[in-house]
């Protein structure tokens, strides 16, 4: 926690598809060196919430702000180029094609003079081997092998590998450890906690209690694509964490949980998505 | 080659994949095209056995079915890419008349410059690309149903078109002397120019393909479009750009064609439609998109010249080409299918 400035603020993002309201009026802060766990149940919004801090989705409104400016991320590589990286849950790599040109997906490195630019496949290969390794692949030797030839875990490392190579301030992970076994996920967890310690504000999101307890600071739950609580770690037990997690609190909860949402929003209560 | 059976264990296997990138014949056998070429090859020393007598080996054998894999060929390419995009063009059928007969209204009937009828004739194929393009994009619509329609619609705008303006349905051109030498010539005892445009077209869709960062975006496309968005690829630009240059690489072979041989035709070439997607698929590129190489493309093409139309320069029987064409078909899609398999198979990541 080096200094007390959000790297990346959202303040009252709404975010709809045309008649289809996702989020409600998001308000977050990631400070660096800090694990924000974001939490909720299937369909609450997640995914949606940090393809917007992506680039992938432009908010309907409300602000991005990034070191206390207001920002407008005008596309991923906008945002990758500001330092966001982004694991997506789904996907992120292209199974016939190599392993360098899959690290570098739409920030490939070129050589050459004037318009010929000729993709830099040693360079490319090179460090993607180098930074796959790094994440405990060592099986992973020639950059020139297909991404298909990989173990689901093996990619999802890849992926990770690339974020944490190109995100300079900020790291998203969306069900990173998912797909992964026991090994592979206490793996993903080490690697938070370096990102973490190297000054990256890290988002997080799991369905794991003890994955999100194992690294997180600070914790956001997402229901129905609104904030409904916003907590510190250590200011509720893992069975509440749990209990939050599952989607929905014992009902008592749930019920003053909406009492804060109204009194904080006008009096209205969050609305139901349609 | 060592075929890696257990998962992890054995570790670092070497293997030495194409590090080099100097061409040698080694280089070939290990790359993506290997199987069209060997293909390919398989095909032509066949034939030339059966032709050796009949001039297959000849200049006038070979330009032959060279000429005719250049103009399959140089709509192939493109065509490729979009199936490597995870997308077909079938209206090639109908960009072909469109464009031959544009120019040669434009340049034969109404006298306009060579120039202009060629640049019109290519703006007609860049158009009806971006139609393409833009209906593919914005539609939930495969764009094999979205090209089936365009290639009715400008078949049929073709014909009607050319009734409204010149009352006939076909029509020459004879197009100055520089022009005709430039880009419907023959050289080499018998090789047509199209030959030359292909090989310098080859040598800018092989780097704009494998070499530049673009290439990269076109196979994400064709991999995981969804994943292509979130990397920051500018997918539906980069797709519309694709239909177009398919329908401006047609819409050229059809300007070399008529120039050629002094007259346009308003008929669709269905044929044409085949041609290229059995060359495609031929070439190794995958139907489900996200594979495929330019060479291998190529080849392809070289493949189905050899069998349309070297045939006649052989003792085989003509008749068996289709026949012929069929199976190779099969065997190509079955092998692509048995090297995708491959690829995405875990421990077995080694492909042949
Ligand atoms: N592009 C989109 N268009 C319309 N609705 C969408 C779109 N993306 C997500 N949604 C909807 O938004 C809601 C939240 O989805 P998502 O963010 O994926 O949730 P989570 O990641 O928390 O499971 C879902 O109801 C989903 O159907
Ligand atoms: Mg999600």
């Amino acid at each position: 926690m080096s200094d007390n400035e959000p790297v990346i603020e959202l303040r009252n993002v709404d975010k709809s598809f045309g008649p289809i309201d996702v989020l409600h009026e998001i308000s977050l802060k990631v400070r660096a060196g800090e694990v924000l766990c974001l939490l909720g149940d299937n369909g609450a919004g997640k995914s949606t919430l940090i393809k917007t801090l992506a680039g992938v989705y432009q908010p309907t409104s409300g602000d991005i702000v990034m070191d206390g400016e207001k920002t407008t991320l005008k596309g991923p590589r906008d945002a990758q180029s500001r330092g966001i990286a982004t694991v997506h849950q789904f996907g992120g790599t292209y199974p016939l094609m190599s392993i360098g040109r899959n690290f570098f997906m739409g920030m490939e490195p070129t050589k050459g003079i004037g318009p010929f630019k000729v993709f830099d496949r040693k360079k490319a290969n090179r460090i993607a081997v180098e930074e796959v390794q790094k994440m405990g692949i060592t099986r992973i030797t020639n950059g020139d092998r297909l991404v298909g030839g990989l173990s689901g875990g093996e990619r999802q490392s890849l992926a990770i590998a690339r974020a944490v190579y190109f995100g300079a301030r900020v790291l998203i992970l969306d069900e990173p450890t998912a797909a992964l076994g026991v090994k592979q996920a206490a793996h993903v967890l080490r690697i938070v906690n370096l990102a973490k310690r190297r000054g990256l504000a890290v988002i997080f999101i799991t369905h794991q209690v003890m994955h999100a307890m194992a690294v997180g600071d600070h914790f956001a739950v997402l229901i129905r694509g609104a904030i409904a609580a916003d907590f510190r770690k250590g200011e509720k037990t893992r069975e509440e964490i749990a209990d939050l997690m599952a989607g929905g609190e014992s009902m008592a909860d749930l019920e003053a949980n909406i009492d804060t949402y109204m009194e904080t929003h006008d009096g209205h209560p969050p609305q139901p998505v349609t | 080659m060592t075929d890696t059976t257990t998962t992890g264990g054995s570790g670092a296997s070497p293997d030495p994949a194409p590090t080099s990138t100097s061409f040698s014949l080694g280089s070939l056998m290990r790359s993506p095209a290997a199987g069209a070429f060997m293909g390919f090859a398989l095909v032509f020393v066949a034939f030339a056995l059966f032709g050796y007598e009949r001039n297959f080996l000849s200049i006038s054998g070979v330009s032959t079915w060279v000429n005719f894999a250049s103009s399959v060929g140089m709509i192939a390419i493109p065509v490729g890419f979009l199936m490597i995009a995870g997308e077909l063009d079938i209206s090639v059928g109908a960009v072909l008349p469109a464009s031959s007969m544009t120019v040669a209204i434009a340049s034969g009937y109404y006298e306009l410059p060579i120039m202009v009828g060629i640049l019109a004739a290519l703006s007609v194929g860049a158009l009806i690309g971006w139609v393409n393009g833009m209906i593919v994009t914005r539609t939930q619509v495969p764009s094999f149903i979205v090209t089936l329609a365009t290639l009715f619609a400008v078949a049929g705008l073709t014909l009607s078109l050319s009734i409204l303006f010149i009352n006939t349905t076909q029509t020459s051109l004879n197009a100055p002397e520089w022009a005709k030498s430039l880009f419907g010539g023959r050289a080499l005892g018998g090789f047509r120019s199209s030959v030359f445009w292909w090989l310098g077209m080859i040598g800018v869709f092989v780097y704009f393909l494998h070499y530049s960062p673009w290439g990269n975006w076109v196979f994400a496309l064709g991999g995981d479009q969804e994943s292509a968005r979130n990397a920051g690829i500018p997918t539906r630009r980069l797709k519309i750009g694709l239909f177009m240059l398919c329908s401006t690489s047609t819409a050229f072979a059809g300007v070399l064609q008529t120039i050629q041989f002094n007259s346009a035709t308003s008929q669709a070439n269905f044929g044409m439609i085949f041609n290229t997607i059995i060359a495609v698929v031929v070439g190794g590129a995958l139907l489900t998109g996200g594979f495929g190489t330019v060479m291998g493309i190529v080849f392809g093409a070289l493949t189905l010249g050899v069998v349309q139309q070297g045939i006649g320069y052989t003792e085989i029987d003509r008749n068996l080409s289709f026949l012929i064409i069929g199976v190779m078909l099969l065997v190509a899609v079955l092998m692509n299918e048995t090297f995708r398999k491959l690829a995405t198979n875990w421990s077995t990541s080694k492909k042949k």
